[in-house]
């Protein structure tokens, strides 16, 4: 920045087109209105006529008044504040910001889609149904499952309704387990869903080398385990190359074994979780099947399962209609060992459209296409990285790389003010100080999004912040200085919760 | 494949920076007895223009808005989509960013978070709200598990006319814990019955929907009393969330919580999702939320942000001992809810209500002065309510369909006591016009 600003009256912006912009509600202004409804064709009626005494409400706080050009402004002006896929590499690890294809969102759009009723007729949602049970159909050959439900809304959905699935199993065998076996590396929604279900969670070490060893799994194996719950590639980028034999150990003590599918990217066409033991797993739509992240949502976390489990899948069940049932697709509700619904209505349809479009788009050579070049992709990063940072386990990795922070030793400078320098070179930081078991991690996951040159200048990057942070430890800590924003004080705000905008009193 | 940038000379540039001969030996550390051996049994890739074709085949094959009048509701409601909402969703900093973990680059979600959360709490009354959950039943999971926790208690008593699919996602996520499920009846009149029996010193909570699953408007100040009388949270469910511009805010009434399903505001139907779960509570609960929150602080040179916070509430911090397993939010869907809000304001929502009501009145009064067709329930009623028909719901319904109306839902399930009956949803969309020939095909006889 150079020069002063221009006054502020005068000014429309910030710093050229870098535009500030106020609460919704600090713009609005009594009068204006943004909505136009037709003239009505039935009589008027008074609210309080046909509503019970005290039933109505008098006025309606909260609400601004604004013209649709208001509105337009205030949330396209929001949006040039925000990081995204479309503006530059997301390498946000775990999360896979791959590209999300324009088709996609288009089809998503189609009135049979969009414009329809979860409860109409089934007669008259064949469409819907008919891709459903083909994606369904897609998703288990991809993950060597024999059944899917797409209807979880979300990942941690998807692994509640895996585990309500595994829970089931057992009581319906007439055993009460009660402990689950999780890697400490897991994601922390595996040990929320295993507590939503009741289970004490058992936290397992993984091996020096990063990953999980059997003798540590039979070490805490008993016929008081449920399950294990175990992310392959696991949140190193690590491949769980013993998970058959660990499975094997679960199963002889009448365990089941979950499969976290966050990382389901790096394997697509190249080994499937139904091979390697796995008896349930859940689909992240919106990582490995190219949905939008949307700003944190929303997802769609279908859960695969072998065939013992396939009598506890949620309602309904979408079906083939055979014999004298006639043509099509059906709902079917008749699952009395089902765990029950967990969704108000199918699931996120609008997420199965998308990802429906990029299986048909990809087909099988594309789908290992996706794994290839994402696994390449963290390779080269992590050629590119190391020696200049810290690799913990260092062996070829997966989708992934993670660094730790001991190549910043002594220069005062942490993991989070390296992300924020991060932010100065135009990139959103990878994951960071997760998995929790190495010391200040990064960790970066490119996807086969990006090519090589893009590739090239997010290392040079992130050498740069590296040099940086011996040379000029004070620059990096205070990053990130070409922000709207600098550093957001978030202790002030967890202190003092200000949750909502209120008037001035 | 035109997703993925690589050319052959980049990969060999790639591998020989690695050190590795060939893309298969990347894949060194999967042992060769766990490799898939055979390319996935899958369909072939297909163009863009195939799949665009293919998906559009598919989408006409069911019916929609724009193919059928349309008075099913039940949950999800039909009501017009200003053009805006969908231009500036689309914008791809919304679309293809995530969650906010760092604010200095995402105060575009945070801020429209923040703006969501404010509204949230003046429509139900309350003090604090969340950044949106999956969908209003799993909201209405949530409020439960929120007063269990408060209230270290376990008997949960829910109205039996709540939604019947809240009712069984409730189930579902409560058969894990201990919990003691008490479900009330239904009064004649259509509204849940008198609650005071089922109350005692051991409920966390009482789950009540408004208005309720058959459209009745519950007495929720009544509810209230009862409840806290017990030390119980009273959580209010509202499924149309257009009728709390009509109806005196929960927390006015005396709610603890209020949740639900917010799709009305500007979300398409989207055969039943993604749609956009919404939770708000008072001040005291505020610890107990689940999901995300985003907070408002300052910068280093104490210029106005927004961040995410009290996250030690969340599953990546807290783990086991979180207050959910939620980890993302409907992001989009909050976005598309806010800009409707903000379009609409506070007075052309309360006439859209308005709107609704008196469509809903006009109907009722047709269905009235229509023999074979009767109003079973005496209770008051906002934009939807059941309607008795001669016959059947399916032939009625089928009758609806034969003049390209989807009439109503079947309430021959879930409320047997009262015939045969259709629910009714009458919204903006409902012309005069269609709204006669609706009740005419209803009644069997057409026009």
């Amino acid at each position: 920045m150079s020069g002063p600003p221009p006054p502020a009256r005068a000014s429309n912006a910030g710093n050229g087109f870098s535009y500030e912009e106020p609460l919704l509600f600090e713009r609005s202004r009594p009068g204006r209105t943004g909505y136009s409804l037709a003239e009505l064709d039935v009589p008027e009626v008074d609210p309080a006529q046909v509503l019970p005494e005290g039933s109505v409400r008098a006025e309606l706080p909260g609400l601004p008044e604004l013209s649709e050009v208001d509105v337009v402004r205030h949330f396209t002006r929001l949006s040039t504040w925000n990081a995204a896929v479309d503006l530059g590499l997301y390498p946000l690890g775990s999360c896979t910001m791959k590209y999300n294809p324009k088709l996609n969102e288009k089809v998503a759009r189609l009135p049979g889609f969009a414009s329809a009723h979860p409860l109409q007729p089934p007669a008259l949602l064949q469409g819907f149904l008919e891709l459903a049970h083909q994606l369904e159909g897609a998703l288990a050959e991809v993950s060597g499952m024999d059944r899917v439900s797409l209807q979880p809304a979300a990942g941690a959905q998807g692994e509640l309704a895996g585990i309500m699935m595994i829970r089931a199993y057992h009581e319906h065998r007439g055993e009460r387990r009660h402990k689950v076996l999780i890697p400490e590396s897991a994601h922390g929604t595996n040990p929320a869903s295993a507590a939503l279900n009741g289970y004490q969670v058992i936290p397992i070490a993984s091996g020096d080398d990063g990953v999980l060893h059997p003798d540590a799994v039979a070490a805490v194996m008993s016929d008081d385990v449920a399950a294990l719950m175990i992310t392959n590639p696991n949140t190193l980028g690590l491949f769980e190359e013993h998970i058959a034999r660990i499975a094997e150990i679960v199963h002889a003590r009448g365990g089941l074994v979950y499969g976290d599918g966050a990382n389901l990217n790096a394997l697509l066409g190249i080994a499937r979780p139904g091979d390697l033991g796995i008896d349930v797993m859940h689909f992240n739509l919106h990582k490995t099947f190219s949905t939008p992240h949307g700003g944190g949502g929303p997802g769609a976390g279908p859960v695969g399962v072998k065939n013992v489990l396939a009598p506890h899948l949620p309602v309904p069940v979408i079906r083939r209609l055979e014999g004298s049932e006639g043509q099509g697709y059906g709902l079917d509700y008749d699952f009395p060992l089902s765990i029950g619904r967990l969704h108000g209505n199918f699931g996120n349809v609008g997420m199965f459209v998308r990802a429906f479009a990029y299986l048909r788009s990809l087909g099988p050579e594309g789908l290992r296409r996706c794994a290839e070049m994402a696994v390449l992709n963290a390779n080269y990063l992590l050629a590119r990285l190391r020696g200049r940072f810290h690799v913990p386990f260092d062996r070829p990795v997966m989708h992934e790389c993670v660094l730790s922070d001991r190549s910043l030793a002594g220069t005062g400078v942490t993991t989070l003010d390296v992300a924020k320098r991060l932010i100065d070179y135009g990139y959103h930081p990878p994951t960071v100080y997760f998995p929790l078991i190495v010391h200040g991690a990064l960790m970066i996951e490119p996807t086969e999004s990006e090519g090589l040159e893009g590739l090239d200048r997010f290392a040079d990057a992130l050498l740069a912040v590296g040099e940086e942070a011996q040379r000029d430890p004070e620059l990096v800590k205070r990053a990130p200085h070409h922000t709207r924003r600098s550093r957001l004080d978030e202790t002030r705000a967890a202190r003092r919760p200000i949750l909502r905008w209120q008037p001035e009193r | 494949m035109r997703y993925i940038p690589h050319t052959q000379a980049e990969i060999e540039q790639m591998l020989d920076a690695i050190g590795a001969p060939s893309v298969d030996a990347i894949f060194a550390t999967v042992p060769a007895k766990f490799r898939l051996q055979r390319p996935l049994q899958i369909p072939r890739a297909a163009s863009e223009q195939e799949v665009q074709a293919e998906l559009a085949a598919l989408a006409g094959r069911n019916a929609c808005l724009e193919t059928h009048d349309w008075f099913l509701g039940a949950g999800t409601y039909p009501h017009f989509i200003p053009s805006a909402i969908d231009a500036l969703v689309s914008r791809a900093e919304f679309m293809t960013s995530y969650t906010p973990y760092q604010p200095e680059i995402s105060q575009g979600t945070l801020q429209a978070v923040f703006e969501w959360q404010t509204m949230v709490c003046g429509l139900t009354g309350l003090d604090v709200s969340n950044a949106s959950l999956y969908d209003g039943a799993s909201a209405a999971a949530e409020a439960v598990l929120m007063a269990m926790r408060a209230t270290r208690r376990s008997r949960v008593v829910v109205s039996g006319a709540l939604h019947p699919h809240y009712r069984e996602v409730v189930r579902t996520y409560l058969s894990g814990l201990e919990a003691e499920w008490v479900e009330a009846g239904r009064a004649e009149d259509g509204r849940t019955q008198d609650l005071a029996a089922l109350l005692n010193d051991e409920t966390a909570c009482v789950l009540l929907q408004q208005p309720n699953f058959l459209g009745a408007v519950e007495d929720v100040r009544a509810a209230a009393a009862l409840a806290h009388a017990h030390g119980a949270r009273l959580a209010v469910v509202v499924t149309e969330a257009l009728s709390l511009a009509l109806l005196e805010a929960p927390g006015s009434l005396g709610a603890d919580i209020a949740c639900g399903e917010a799709q009305s505001f500007g979300v398409p139907m989207g055969i039943g999702g993604p749609h956009l779960g919404f939770l708000a509570a008072r001040e005291e609960l505020l610890r107990q939320l689940p999901g995300r929150l985003v907070g408002e602080t300052v910068d280093s040179e104490g210029r106005r942000g927004f961040v995410l916070t009290l996250s030690t509430r969340e599953q990546h911090i807290r783990r086991e001992r979180a207050t959910s397993n939620i980890c993302t939010n409907q992001g989009l869907c909050l976005l598309m809810a806010t800009i409707y809000l903000s379009l609409l304001g506070p007075r052309g929502l309360r006439r859209l209500a308005e709107t609704n009501l008196a469509k809903a009145q006009y109907a009722r009064r047709r269905v009235q002065g229509t023999p074979g067709l009767g109003l079973p329930l005496p209770a008051p009623t906002f934009n939807e309510f059941a309607v008795r028909v001669p016959d059947s719901g399916p032939a009625a319904l089928g009758r609806a369909l034969d003049q390209g109306i989807v009439g109503g839902l079947d309430l021959a399930a879930e409320a047997p006591e009262l015939g045969p009956a259709v629910l009714v949803c009458t919204t903006e969309l409902a012309s005069r016009e269609a709204i006669d020939r609706l009740v005419a095909a209803l009644a069997g006889r057409p026009r």
